[in-house]
């Protein structure tokens, strides 16, 4: 297995406004071509980590590097190769979206016909011809999020950070959106993406790391971070209340309750243990009204390693 | 390109963009060109009878205002287009566009240039306008070509401070709301100045003012060389100082508040 380099780096990354700290020191490795995910529920600090990545913030401390350029140091040359779109669209709204391509064209220095060609592309690409000449005051939600994408790639960059892309989207659109970020991976980019939407990360990204109150709480690919949780149960609901405490014996339950008439069983939902619960079922014959897997998603490990009882 | 040519070409490109924010939304050029000619209108048709006779010129009368007041409108009409400048600096902070430009590898200067330069534009469509009325309604200007040179140069220079003072402005306004209020202040300037009548009819205090501010040598200049006079070597050279400092001033301001966040 060949390492891939680093596209973006973080190191012991800090952010304090005065005496609040809204980034605690934070270690992030991206290798290129991937997708990173960066989740957590408002005010952990992704956005100031993206801002800080994207040379539009000074860090307190420590040290960003996106592709091989120091983002203090090195401010313009990170520029040249990053594309950025912010959690609100970043289009100049007195100009439609023709124009707010050119206009992209033109500060990126393509000259006139590279220009017109990337930016007819772009408008086929992202599905916006026919609005191309429409002012944006027109444009959907989705459709500015898409010119916004589009401008940011009128520059072809080699790392996209994309923060909260799909927040306040409708699921079409969400669903556009994910489609668009796939190819752009499948076309060599790498993509750093902040989300508080779970399904959103497992989805997409390669990597995940879970971001709270500014620290990283766990980073790990989405198999490894539901891994974190134990949670994965069967779920039964008996038939009749004298055979619960005999059921929950012979299944090992982790737990039951005799007036519910429900008993747990851990499990990591394989067939195998399945059927081993099932063939236990039929020797002991009980009777079952209900079977119901749970395996771990994200919303638990989001919920044990955030927020929610974390009282310090 | 060097970044020199960087600079040149990106703020080729801004200002085009702000060119394109006039001809779309061409209300705010209607109306910052709007109100000095209306305000012209008004001081020589309303008050302009009575005020001319109160110059103590031979003839007196509308004329004579008309005469006196259409240099100090002039320069009412820079300080009005400058307030569109607040505005459209405010405007662009506060859109998610200005973030996009900051992440980009381009002139940071340029995103100001722009607006400096279009408001330039703004500045001589205003000052041509108001000055093709005043010859409309009877305005005779006596200067000479050289004059009309300098005249260009010197509307030009005014301009180029006061327009980097409310670029400052509405860069360091948290609303465009802050933004259109901040600069009105030059508006009031022209007539604490010498715009409207002649400064030693004020009462003591406000004439010491007058006579040290900039607005009272931009519009003694202004009004020397539309009436073919010679220049006081004294108000040019205090119209010059006064609009590089403002610029200087303007500059560093907005320089530093961009780049800050």
């Amino acid at each position: 297995m060949t390492v891939k380099p680093l596209a973006i780096e973080a190191r012991n990354l800090t952010k304090s406004y005065g005496k609040t700290e809204v980034l605690k020191g934070i270690d992030i490795e991206v290798p290129e071509g991937t997708i990173f995910s960066l989740l957590g529920p408002n005010g952990a600090g992704k956005t100031t980590t993206v801002n800080i990545l994207s040379t539009l913030l000074p860090a307190s401390g420590g040290q960003g590097i996106v592709g091989g350029h120091d983002v203090a140091r090195d401010a313009d040359a990170v520029r040249g190769i990053i594309g950025v779109t912010g959690q609100f669209a970043a289009v100049d709204g007195l100009l439609n979206g023709r124009e707010n391509l050119q206009l992209m064209g033109r500060l990126n220095h393509l000259g006139k016909q590279e220009t017109k060609r990337r930016t007819e592309d772009l408008l086929e690409r992202f599905d916006l011809v026919e609005a191309s000449k429409r002012p944006l005051s027109t444009y959907s939600g989705g459709m500015k999020r898409r010119l916004d994408i589009a401008m940011c790639l009128m520059g072809d960059p080699q790392i996209i950070f994309l923060d909260e892309p799909t927040t306040g989207l409708d699921p079409r659109s969400r669903r556009t959106m994910w489609a668009i970020i796939r190819d752009l991976v499948k076309a060599g980019t790498t993509i750093f993406l902040t989300t508080q939407y779970l399904e959103e990360a497992d989805e997409l990204a390669d990597r995940i790391a879970v971001l709270d109150g500014g620290k990283i709480v766990a980073e790990g690919t989405p198999e490894q971070l539901k891994r974190l949780i134990p949670g994965g149960h069967v779920s039964l609901r008996l038939h009749r209340a004298d055979q619960v405490e005999h059921a929950a014996r012979a299944l090992a339950a982790g737990s039951f309750d005799a007036d519910q008439l429900t008993v747990q069983v851990p499990s990591d939902a394989s067939v195998d243990s399945l059927r081993k619960i099932l063939d236990t079922l039929d020797r002991e014959r009980i009777e079952v009204d209900e079977f119901t897997v749970h395996t771990p998603d994200l919303d638990d490990v989001f919920l044990s390693l955030t927020g929610q009882g974390k009282n310090e | 390109m060097s970044s020199l040519a960087y600079t040149f070409s990106d703020t080729g490109t801004m200002l085009r963009r702000q060119l394109k924010h006039m001809l779309r939304y061409p209300s705010l050029t209607i109306m910052l060109v709007g109100m000095p000619v209306v305000l012209l209108l008004l001081f020589v048709y309303v008050f302009g009878g009575t005020l001319g006779n109160g110059l103590g010129g031979v003839s007196g009368g509308r004329d004579a205002y008309l005469f006196y007041v259409t240099p100090g409108i002039l320069i009412s009409s820079i300080a009005a287009v400058v307030q569109g400048t607040a505005i459209g600096v405010a405007m662009d902070m506060t859109e998610g566009i200005i973030d996009r430009f900051r992440t980009m590898k381009i002139a940071r200067v340029s995103v100001l240039t722009g607006h400096v330069l279009g408001s330039m534009i703004q500045v001589f469509l205003c000052t041509a306008a108001v000055l093709g009325v005043a010859v409309a309604i009877g305005y005779r200007p006596e200067a000479s070509g050289l004059d009309w040179l300098a005249l260009v140069g010197v509307i030009a220079l005014i301009a180029f401070g006061l327009i980097w003072l409310t670029v400052a402005l509405g860069i360091s306004a948290d609303s465009v709301e802050t933004a259109s209020n901040t600069p009105m202040f030059l508006i009031l300037l022209p007539f604490l100045g010498s715009g409207f009548v002649p400064t030693d009819s004020m009462p003591t205090a406000v004439r010491y003012f007058a006579e040290y501010q900039p607005f009272t040598p931009f519009i003694e200049v202004t009004r020397s060389l539309l009436s073919g006079t010679a220049v006081e070597g004294k108000e040019l050279a205090l119209t010059i100082a006064w609009s590089l400092a403002l610029a200087l001033l303007g500059y560093v301001i907005a320089k530093k508040k961009f780049n800050k966040r």
